[in-house]
C-alpha cells in the first residue's frame, strides 16, 4: 500500500488516464490539476483553468483521451489534447444548478452529468453543428444527482439521487449508435425510461429494504448484471437485474460509505467517513451480502509495559487506565475517502504519514472484473494506493471471490 | 307492539375503544417483576406493535406516546446484568428499532431514565455499531 500527499486541501475528485501515468484532481477550488509520475515523485504538469466555480466531477476518457470536467458554475468542459496542451470546449447543459458528477459512457460517444437541478444531462457531439448537445432525464427524478454509473453495453445509467433512490435509466441516444439489445435489466429501452428503482416495493415489515438515506455512490459490476450502490444510513446493497424484486441490503456499523466499486463479480470495495475501505462479499445463489472485512493495516504501535504514572494520566484524561490507541485512527487516510479507483502503480511504498479520510475511490488495474490494485483520494489532500494482493495477505480472514 | 326484552347494554359499548390495532398492554407494568425472559418477551411485542401496526390507523400522536412511555418502562425494569442478554437477543432490525427508542427516551428525560437508558445505549452500542445511530438520524420512518 502506498500514500502520497499531493496538497493540504481535500481532493474533491481525480480521474487517472489510461496507463495510469498521469492523475487529474481539482484541489477544491476552480482549477484541475494534472500531475504526472516521474519515479516516486508526483509532478505538476498542467493547470485547466477554465471553471468559475469548484469542480465537482472530473473523467478521463482512456481512449480518445479526453478529459470531461463539471463544476458548480453550471458547466461542463471537454478538454483534448493539442501540442501538449489541453483545450476546453464548452458543453451548455441547460441546468440551472450546480452540476455534482460526470461519467464518461463505456464507447466514450457521450457523457452523462448529474446535478442539483433534478435530472441527468446526457451529451453527446453533434457532428454537422460541430457542437456538444444535451439531453435530459427528468422522471421521475426528485432530488439532486449525487453518483452516476454507465452499464457496459453504453446505453443504461445508474443514478443515485438525494431522494434516497437508485435508479436505472435508459439514455440510449439514436444519432449515435445502434439499438442495443434486451438485458437483465430489461429489453425495451427508449431514451428516459427508468428499467429500476430501488425501494419500489417495501413489504411492511421491511424497515430497511434499499435504505432510507441520501444514495451517495452507485456501481455496476463487470459484466453489468449487479448493482451496489452506498447510502447515508449506513447501509450498502446489491440488486440483480432480472431479479430486481428482491434487493440485498447489509447495515453496517460504520459511518456512511461515500464510494463504492466492485473489484470481483462478488465483492465490493466501498470507503467513506470511516477512513478505511472496507469489503463486502455478495453471494448471488444466497442472495446474501455479508461484510468480509476491514483493507487497512495500522502500523502496529510498539508494545511496552505502561507505567503507573501513565496509568494515572490516562485515568484524569481519558477516565480509563487502558492506552488509548483508538484516539489516533488507525488508518491510512485520517479523513474521509470521497473517491476509489482500480489501479495499477508500478511498485508500492510503505509511507508513515498521518492522513484524513477518504472520498473517492478507483479501480486502477485489472477492471471490475478482476482488480489488483484500486485508489483512493480523500479529504486529506492525499491518495493511497491499495494491493488487493498484499491485502489478501496481509489479513488472513480476508477472502476476495 | 313488540316490546325488546333482551338486554340493550351492547348498546353503550365503545367498539372503536377495543379496536386491536389501538390495543396496549396495560397489565405489563405491573408484572415486570418476574424474570428476565417475560421482559425480553415484552420487549419484543412491543416491536412488533410498532411495525406491524399500520401507520395509516395510528392517527394520533398520543399513541405513539403511550408506546414510548411504555418502552421506557419496560428499558428501566431490566437489571442490568440482564440488559446484555436482551440486546443480544434481538436481530439487526430490533437493535436499530431499540436505538431508536433509546434516543425518544433521552428526549424526554424524567428520574433515572436518562441514566437507565445510557447502559441500554452502551450494550446497543456494542451490538449495533456506529450504523445503527446513523439509521435513528436518518430514518424517515420515526418512532
Amino acid at each position: 500500500m502506498a500514500y502520497h500527499s499531493f496538497l493540504l486541501e481535500p481532493i474533491s475528485c481525480h480521474a487517472w488516464n489510461k496507463d495510469r501515468t498521469q492523475i487529474a484532481l481539482c484541489p477544491n477550488d476552480h482549477e484541475v490539476h494534472i500531475y504526472k509520475k516521474d519515479g516516486t515523485k508526483w509532478n505538476k504538469i498542467h493547470e485547466l483553468k477554465e471553471h468559475n466555480g469548484q469542480v465537482t466531477g472530473i473523467d478521463w476518457a482512456p481512449d480518445s483521451n479526453r478529459i470531461v470536467t463539471c463544476g458548480a458554475d453550471r458547466n461542463a468542459y471537454v478538454w483534448t489534447l493539442k501540442e501538449g496542451a489541453w483545450k476546453p470546449t464548452l458543453v451548455i447543459l441547460r441546468i440551472n444548478r450546480a452540476a455534482r458528477c460526470v461519467k464518461w459512457s463505456p464507447r466514450e460517444n457521450k457523457f452523462a452529468v448529474g446535478s442539483g437541478s433534478r435530472l441527468i444531462s446526457i451529451c453527446y457531439f453533434e457532428q454537422e453543428n460541430d457542437w456538444w448537445v444535451c439531453k435530459h432525464i427528468k422522471k421521475p427524478i426528485r432530488s439532486t444527482i449525487l453518483s452516476l454509473d454507465w452499464h457496459p453495453n453504453n446505453v443504461l445509467l445508474a443514478a443515485g439521487s438525494c431522494d434516497f433512490k437508485c435508479r436505472v435509466f435508459s439514455a440510449y441516444i439514436k444519432e449515435v449508435e445502434e439499438k442495443p439489445g434486451p438485458t437483465a435489466w430489461g429489453s425495451k429501452m427508449p431514451f428516459g425510461e427508468m428499467l429500476f428503482e430501488s425501494g419500489g416495493s417495501v413489504a411492511a415489515d421491511q424497515t430497511l429494504v434499499g435504505g432510507g438515506g441520501w444514495v451517495h455512490s452507485v456501481c455496476f459490476s463487470h459484466s453489468g448484471n449487479r448493482l451496489v450502490w452506498t447510502s447515508h444510513d449506513s447501509t450498502v446493497s446489491v440488486a440483480e437485474g432480472g431479479k430486481t424484486g428482491t434487493v440485498n441490503s447489509l447495515s453496517s456499523e460504520t459511518l456512511p460509505l461515500l464510494c463504492v466499486t466492485f473489484i470481483t463479480e462478488n465483492s465490493i470495495v466501498a470507503a467513506g467517513h470511516d477512513c478505511y475501505p472496507v469489503l463486502f462479499v455478495y453471494d448471488g445463489a444466497k442472495g446474501s451480502l455479508t461484510f468480509g472485512g476491514k483493507l487497512d493495516v495500522p502500523k502496529q504501535a510498539a508494545q511496552k509495559g505502561i507505567s503507573a504514572r501513565e496509568r494515572f494520566q490516562n485515568l484524569d484524561r481519558r477516565a480509563s487506565e487502558t492506552q488509548g490507541t483508538e484516539k489516533d485512527l488507525n488508518s491510512l487516510h485520517k479523513n474521509s475517502i470521497r473517491s476509489l479507483v482500480s489501479f495499477s502503480p508500478p511498485r508500492h511504498i510503505q509511507l508513515n504519514s498521518i492522513v484524513r479520510f477518504k472520498s473517492q475511490i478507483s479501480v486502477l488495474e485489472g477492471g471490475r472484473n478482476q482488480c489488483t490494485k484500486f485508489c483512493t483520494t480523500g479529504m486529506d489532500g492525499g491518495m493511497g494506493l491499495w494491493d488487493v494482493k498484499t491485502l489478501e495477505s496481509a489479513m488472513k480472514n480476508l477472502k476476495i471471490v | 307492539m313488540a316490546k325488546n326484552t333482551d338486554s340493550a347494554r351492547f348498546r353503550k359499548v365503545d367498539v372503536d375503544e377495543y379496536d386491536e390495532n389501538k390495543f396496549v398492554d396495560e397489565e405489563e407494568g405491573g408484572e415486570n417483576q418476574s424474570g428476565p425472559t417475560r421482559l425480553k418477551w415484552t420487549l419484543c411485542s412491543d416491536n412488533i406493535l410498532q411495525t406491524r401496526t399500520p401507520r395509516y390507523l395510528c392517527l394520533s400522536r398520543c399513541f405513539f406516546e403511550r408506546a414510548e412511555l411504555l418502552v421506557v418502562r419496560v428499558l428501566s425494569s431490566f437489571k442490568s446484568g440482564d440488559i446484555e442478554k436482551a440486546v443480544g437477543s434481538l436481530d439487526k432490525a430490533g437493535v436499530d428499532l431499540l436505538m431508536k427508542y433509546i434516543y425518544r427516551g433521552f428526549e424526554k428525560p424524567s428520574d433515572n431514565s436518562s441514566a437507565v437508558l445510557l447502559q441500554w445505549h452502551e450494550k446497543a452500542l456494542a451490538v449495533g455499531g456506529v450504523g445503527s445511530i446513523v439509521r435513528v438520524l436518518t430514518a424517515r420512518k420515526t418512532v
